[in-house]
């Protein structure tokens, strides 16, 4: 007679009922907004983002998000109706891409003047002229200045994630700024992708809710003046708060990513390094770009070539200190970026940053800027091997490019960069 | 609702960034009244009493309300006894200069503000 012996298996504690699903960049944005039960949405659709606009209004018809949504005509009204909206307390959303991003943006500043915990979804791409629909970053570069806080994603998972996350540093009583999660236009917003969602329970959860009246609202029985002027006596203080909120802002986004590891096994930081450890070279990129310059690293390791990466989560607060530790040991480096600052000192935004932080730090290594994949040009994994090769003939010579190296362009050869 | 609020919105006169609400707000109503209305005078009129003639037309003319007759005699040094006084309200003269000009025997001099 065979006797059944139960084997005592360990309880497995599982905190989060995985549930794996399909979804594209855009689906995965809506989901994460409602499944953090945001009160007010105003979008005004625009090419690649329509589908974050429409499923919003999908989730609100049917019943899986109470929500009100405001239909505005035009994007400048978006975002006035949503920092508004904040301002009376309520949890908030937009979406847009491009030129619509470029019609709010004299909003995006007094979102962050105002300190409204405003979070938007940017499908990121091209700024006319000449119109064109697909990816780069200028719109999201043109976002530098604004006061936002600005968290670039990789993959649809990090679109979603990093949405949740912005909830809760927006609102942090230590912060009070707006965010902005990038999602790149078609490589992300249209792609079907494996996403691993919380739902709302555990997202609300890790982003609850705070309750009313932690924060200055519009409130009839305690009125407060908001948007007053800010004369020369205070205005210059006023914005020193920002400044203030913005560096207090690395410790909550370090910790809500520290926190959301702890949680559901996928950490976040202010970048992420792809092969560092004995890396020689390293190019430094960001957004669906990165998993390119991945691809790219482990050609070169297959070479035998010494290849790293380095992914910029967050655009701003700038990660400074994490990028002299991650670049101090190379031998070069560089970056590869969508956008374009035209007549820079180099054309390369990114690049004019980290050159910046690492000279403070006394750091000076052979360095280039490349530029490629303007309004969704293809880049190829070869292409950027290319690059890493461009970038160890500087370390060989020990000098840093001139000028930023603009790659893939017809009739162009990169060369010729240096000699102007 | 107040509980935690004190925190960004400070105490109420701020002298620094720290004190002052978030984001420039102004966290109780009615706060245009405690506002100075003078703030960006550079020069301020001085009536001299001696040679005032009360004619009132310093009062006719300024835009602003801010010359005040007050039930205040004055007798000059020569004798002659005036029922009444002008006075400028600094509180809301902005020193437009107006009052004198129009005074037709310069009694009202401009002299700069010293901060």
């Amino acid at each position: 007679m065979a006797t059944v012996v139960e084997e005592k298996r360990p309880e497995k504690k599982i905190v989060v009922p995985r549930k794996r699903i399909a979804a594209k960049g855009n689906f995965a944005a809506a989901m994460a907004v409602r499944d953090v039960d945001i009160d007010v949405a105003a979008i005004y659709p625009i090419t690649p983002q329509v589908q974050i606009a429409e499923k919003i209004t999908e989730y609100v018809a049917n019943g899986e998000l109470d929500a009100e949504v405001i239909p505005v005509e035009g994007e400048h009204s978006a975002m006035s109706a949503v920092v508004a909206a904040a301002a009376a307390g309520a949890r908030v959303f937009t979406a847009t891409s491009s030129q619509g991003l470029e019609y709010m943006h004299e909003i995006l500043y007094i979102a962050s003047g105002l300190r409204q915990p405003v979070v938007m979804a940017l499908a990121t791409r091209a700024l006319s002229a000449p119109i064109n629909i697909w990816n780069d970053y200028a719109d999201a570069f043109g976002m530098r200045d604004t006061g936002w806080i600005i968290i670039f994603s990789e993959n649809v998972q990090e679109v979603y994630d990093n949405l949740i996350q912005a909830y809760r540093i927006a609102e942090h009583p230590d912060v009070l700024l707006p965010v902005v999660v990038t999602l790149d236009g078609y490589i992300l917003s249209h792609t079907v992708e494996p996403l691993e969602p919380l739902g709302r329970e555990e997202a609300l959860s890790f982003a609850p809710k705070r309750p009313r009246g932690y924060r200055p609202v519009l409130d009839p029985d305690r009125p407060m003046s908001f948007g007053i002027v800010g004369v020369p006596a205070w205005y210059h203080e006023i914005k020193y708060q920002q400044v203030a909120a913005m560096r207090e802002s690395r410790r909550v986004i370090e910790e809500t990513g520290r926190e959301f590891g702890k949680r559901y096994g996928r950490g976040y930081g202010f970048i992420e390094e792809y092969m560092m450890d004995d890396a020689e070279v390293a190019l430094v990129s960001l957004g669906a770009t990165a998993s390119l310059v991945k691809a790219a690293v482990n050609r070169l390791r297959g070479e035998g070539v010494k290849a790293g990466m380095v992914k910029i989560r967050v655009l701003r607060p700038f990660p400074r200190e994490e990028l002299v530790k991650a670049l101090e040991n190379v031998e070069a480096w560089g970056t590869l970026n969508r956008a374009i600052t035209y007549g820079g000192a180099f054309e390369d935004p990114l690049y004019l940053e980290i050159a910046a932080s690492l000279a403070a730090e006394g750091i000076a290594k052979p360095s280039a800027s490349f530029i490629h994949g303007m309004g969704g040009r293809d880049i190829f994994v070869h292409e950027v091997v290319e690059m890493y090769k461009k970038l160890m003939e500087h370390a060989r010579a020990g000098k840093s490019a001139r000028r930023t190296y603009f790659w893939g362009v017809k009739g162009h050869n990169p060369d010729d960069d240096q000699k102007m | 609702m107040t509980e935690g609020l004190g925190r960004y919105l400070g105490k109420k006169y701020p002298t620094t960034w720290q004190e002052l609400p978030i984001a420039g707000i102004v966290p109780w109503a009615g706060n245009t009244e405690e506002l100075p209305k003078h703030a960006w005078r550079t020069i301020r009129p001085v009536i001299d009493q001696e040679k005032c003639i009360r004619c009132r037309l310093c009062w006719t003319f300024c835009p602003d309300g801010a010359i005040l007759e007050v039930d205040e005699e004055y007798v000059t040094k020569k004798g002659r006894r005036y029922k009444v006084s002008y006075k400028v309200n600094y509180d809301y003269c902005k020193g437009c200069g107006i009052c004198a000009h129009e005074c037709p025997v310069h009694a009202i001099e401009m002299v700069p503000e010293e901060r």
